[in-house]
């Protein structure tokens, strides 16, 4: 086992902090930025496109890079840093992820060539009103007719479902089991709002709206599992980037701010409340990078791998985002400084594919099938 | 040692249940139960129905609208009044400087100040804190230079907690510039009108905008105005900041929010069933449930034991065991709203729940509560000290 990174993704590490960090380099900058829709920054979309990054986990022939999980850590982690807004979570990784694994070889050089070029944004409608990041889906149904199909029912909240530009869409089919559909949004009522965290959601409307299955069509709960897991992963590389930042800004704020005559850093107190947020960030940061190697490795457990990283990684944005906050006093809790928005991407990030203990519970249920939890395959 | 209330507490616990539920509007409570934020028009009307039947400044002197109650149902006020919902009389005036001006102000202040303070015809604000003297208060800066009839203030308070609505502000400044830190300091009664003024308000990581600066440029505050003695402020502000404690460990609230959470983790389908019958949320909610218990029990305890009218040195265990439940359970109804969680820009067209909208700026708005009212680092320093003699 070998966690550095070698040449090339430092390379790649390089270049897209080099372009995201300095483009958020200034925190007012990405405030501005999330204020006004679609909640990103559309030239900044297209430089990344440019970069291949938005191709980067999709194959050559799909119009992609090719790379693996361990590189889209990396920009998972970079955009993290500066809490970049840009929907590569969700539109590359989980959305363009489906279509990888479910579409036909048309749909995915069509659809992931359109993602990878930056001219297509992308999104999963899966979460439902009163659904809890099952894999399955229900108040959303598909029905046929001779060779089409239509979807009804309600998808909310869908991450950036208002600006998409083509959705991929999860439904009950006829027959039980859950497809997997591509649908235009054009004439779909959406209502876009912005999130907590300065990103958006939407909630979408269908009613007998035309849908393409993605691929041959049947049920997709398997691929839906995988390409959540990958995303998990892809998510806990995100938040460990926000703490790698949310920590040093706080530890740097303890060293300025003074009070009774003298910096913060004097009180052992809030000292090794710092040093209790550096060990849960490393065991986080190890968890994480462990899970991406074993997605890149062995996808076939990845699912087991991603339940962790996605506790761990929880257990630490919660220790980490709520201490940050408690360390810098009154200032933390202003919009306009940085630290506040930390935490609250942390808490979204914690809660778009699984909170902790969802992972827990997929965890707890499989406890007695093996004697120890081993890090090599 | 007795577990049930007398006949009598009980009789006024029924009465104060009946009044809460029924006096106070409807609408205004379920804006409380849904967590929505309060107009200022709410939380006037609602504290001028209290005052009228005498339930807004029980703990003021009688002669001021006080009720003389016994310790035990001054709680028994509290906590129904939170649990019905009802907003609880705007903190600045029933708890700050209300009694201070009861206890130190002079007849003609008591006059002026205390009726309309306790009906909220007059809205304070705390101008205590400012950019380089928070939990070390003390070192405020902030001036007041007596010229002639009049102190002329200079200088910023921040964190003023709805300062937009405020008529006046109560505020700590330093009169004395050569005396050690605490010494030089005096407690004056501001009118926010006044020329030179400036309130700007604060926007908070829930989007809200509750807390304000505030800015004084050469504002003539007539020297009447002093509460008690010159440089005499900073025994005022302790006191004030006593009662402040005891004020925040809101048990009754955290109570509600916890009991409506198992509603809506009921109404949550999980598992084939719902989100109340997943063995890890239930053991979550039980013993949140079991802490608050803990807390409550102890308040009453505590609060038995305060007869001198002094706040008792436990009542840090309140505040800071108080906020630290308060903030759980906020945690525990984000993760009951799940992926819905996210949803908090939604508007009226939604499918998702009102809660579900609610959680998270909820969950993130209280991490204010273990920063202010004295953090609970300085709640634990005051626990180590003068409780333990460390
Ligand atoms: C939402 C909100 C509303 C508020 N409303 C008002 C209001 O209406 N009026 C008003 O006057 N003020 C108000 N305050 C201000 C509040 O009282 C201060 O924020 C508080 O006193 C902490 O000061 P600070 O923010 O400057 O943090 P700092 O004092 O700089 O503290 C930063 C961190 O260091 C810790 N710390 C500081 N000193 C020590 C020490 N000696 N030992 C160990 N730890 C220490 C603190 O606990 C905190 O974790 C409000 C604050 C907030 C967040």
């Amino acid at each position: 086992m070998d966690f550095t990174y070698d040449d090339e993704q430092e390379a790649l590490r390089e270049a897209v902090r080099g372009l995201v960090g300095k483009a958020y380099a200034d925190f007012e900058q990405r405030r501005q930025t999330v204020k006004r829709d679609p909640g990103f920054d559309e030239a900044l979309w297209g430089r990344l496109a440019e970069m291949g990054v938005l191709g980067l986990p999709f194959a050559e022939d799909d119009g992609g890079m090719g790379a693996g999980p361990i590189e889209v850590g990396i920009v998972a982690q970079e955009l993290g840093r500066v809490l970049a807004p840009e929907p590569f979570l969700t539109s590359v990784v989980l959305a363009g992820g489906l279509v990888a694994a479910a579409g036909s070889a048309e749909q995915r050089a069509e659809v992931l060539g359109a993602l990878s070029a930056g001219e297509s944004v992308l999104a999963f409608a899966h979460a439902e009103p009163g659904s809890r990041w099952e894999a399955s889906a229900t108040a959303v149904s598909a029905t046929q007719s001779e060779d089409s199909w239509t979807l009804t029912g309600v998808k909310e909240p869908v991450p950036h479902g208002a600006r998409a530009d083509l959705l991929v869409v999860s439904a009950a089919l006829p027959d039980g089991g859950t497809g997997l559909f591509l649908v235009s949004p054009e004439g779909v009522a959406r209502d876009g709002y912005p999130t907590h965290d300065g990103g958006r959601a939407a909630r979408i409307s269908f009613d007998a709206t035309p849908a393409t299955p993605l691929g041959v069509g049947g049920d997709a709960t398997a691929h839906i599992e995988s390409a959540t897991a990958a995303a998990v992963i892809a998510a806990a590389n995100e938040a460990v980037g926000a703490m790698q930042v949310a920590l040093p800004t706080t530890t740097e704020y303890l060293t300025s701010r003074k009070q009774f005559g003298v910096p913060l850093n004097t009180f052992q107190s809030l000292s090794f409340r710092a040093a209790d947020m550096y060990v849960s960030l490393e065991l986080a940061q190890s968890v994480a990078l462990w899970a991406s190697m074993v997605l890149d490795a062995d996808p076939a457990s990845a699912q087991k791998a991603a339940a962790r990283a996605g506790l761990q990684v929880s257990r630490a944005g919660r220790h980490i985002g709520q201490e940050a906050i408690q360390l810098h006093g009154g200032i933390g809790m202003t919009a306009e400084y940085s630290i506040g928005s930390y935490t609250s991407h942390l808490t979204a990030l914690d809660h778009l594919l699984g909170d902790g203990n969802h992972h827990l519970a997929a965890l707890s249920s499989a406890v007695g099938g093996y004697a120890e939890a081993d890090p090599l395959p | 040692m007795q577990l049930e209330l007398s006949p009598e507490d009980a009789a006024f616990r029924d009465e104060m249940r009946t009044f809460f539920t029924t006096e106070v509007p409807q609408a205004i409570r379920d804006a409380v139960a849904s967590r929505q934020e309060l107009s200022k028009d709410q939380i006037v009307e609602s504290q001028r129905i209290l005052n009228k039947h005498g339930l807004a400044v029980p703990h003021w002197p009688t002669e001021w609208g006080g009720q003389d109650w016994s310790p035990l149902r001054r709680h028994i006020w509290h906590e129904e009044m939170q649990r019905a919902g009802v907003p609880l009389p705007l903190a600045f005036n029933a708890s700050m400087v209300g009694p201070v001006i009861a206890a130190f102000g002079s007849q003609e202040q008591k006059e002026r100040f205390l009726p309309p303070t306790a009906n909220l015809d007059i809205w304070w604000s705390q101008g205590f804190s400012e950019p380089d003297a928070g939990s070390d208060l003390a070192s405020l800066r902030t001036t007041a230079v007596r010229d002639g009839d009049d102190y002329v203030v200079n200088g910023q308070k921040t964190w003023t907690t709805l300062g937009q609505h405020g008529d006046w502000i109560f505020c700590l400044v330093r009169t004395d510039p050569d005396a050690k830190k605490q010494r030089g300091i005096s407690f004056l009664l501001i009118d926010m009108t006044s020329p030179g003024l400036t309130v700007r308000p604060i926007e908070l990581i829930d989007g809200g905008v509750e807390v304000n600066e505030v800015w004084f440029e050469d504002v003539r505050v007539p020297a009447e105005n002093l509460v008690g003695e010159e440089n005499h402020g900073w025994d005022y502000a302790k006191f004030l900041l006593g009662n402040e404690r005891v004020g925040v460990a809101p048990v009754g609230s955290t109570k509600r929010v916890l009991a409506q959470a198992k509603e809506w983790a009921r109404a949550t389908s999980y598992a084939g069933g719902s989100l109340l019958d997943d063995p890890m949320t239930a053991s979550r909610i039980a013993e949140l449930e079991n802490e608050l218990l803990a807390l409550e029990l102890t308040a009453l305890r505590v609060v038995a034991n305060s007869a001198d009218g002094k706040p008792h040195p436990a009542s840090s265990v309140l505040k800071l065991k108080g906020s630290e439940l308060q903030q759980a359970v906020s945690e525990l109804v984000v993760d009951l709203a799940g992926p819905a969680s996210l949803a908090s820009g939604a508007g009226d067209g939604s499918s998702l729940e009102q809660w579900q909208h609610r959680a998270t700026p909820a969950y993130l708005n209280l991490r204010k509560a273990s920063i202010y009212g004295g953090s609970n680092e300085i709640q634990r320093q005051i626990i180590a000290k003068t409780i333990l003699g460390l």
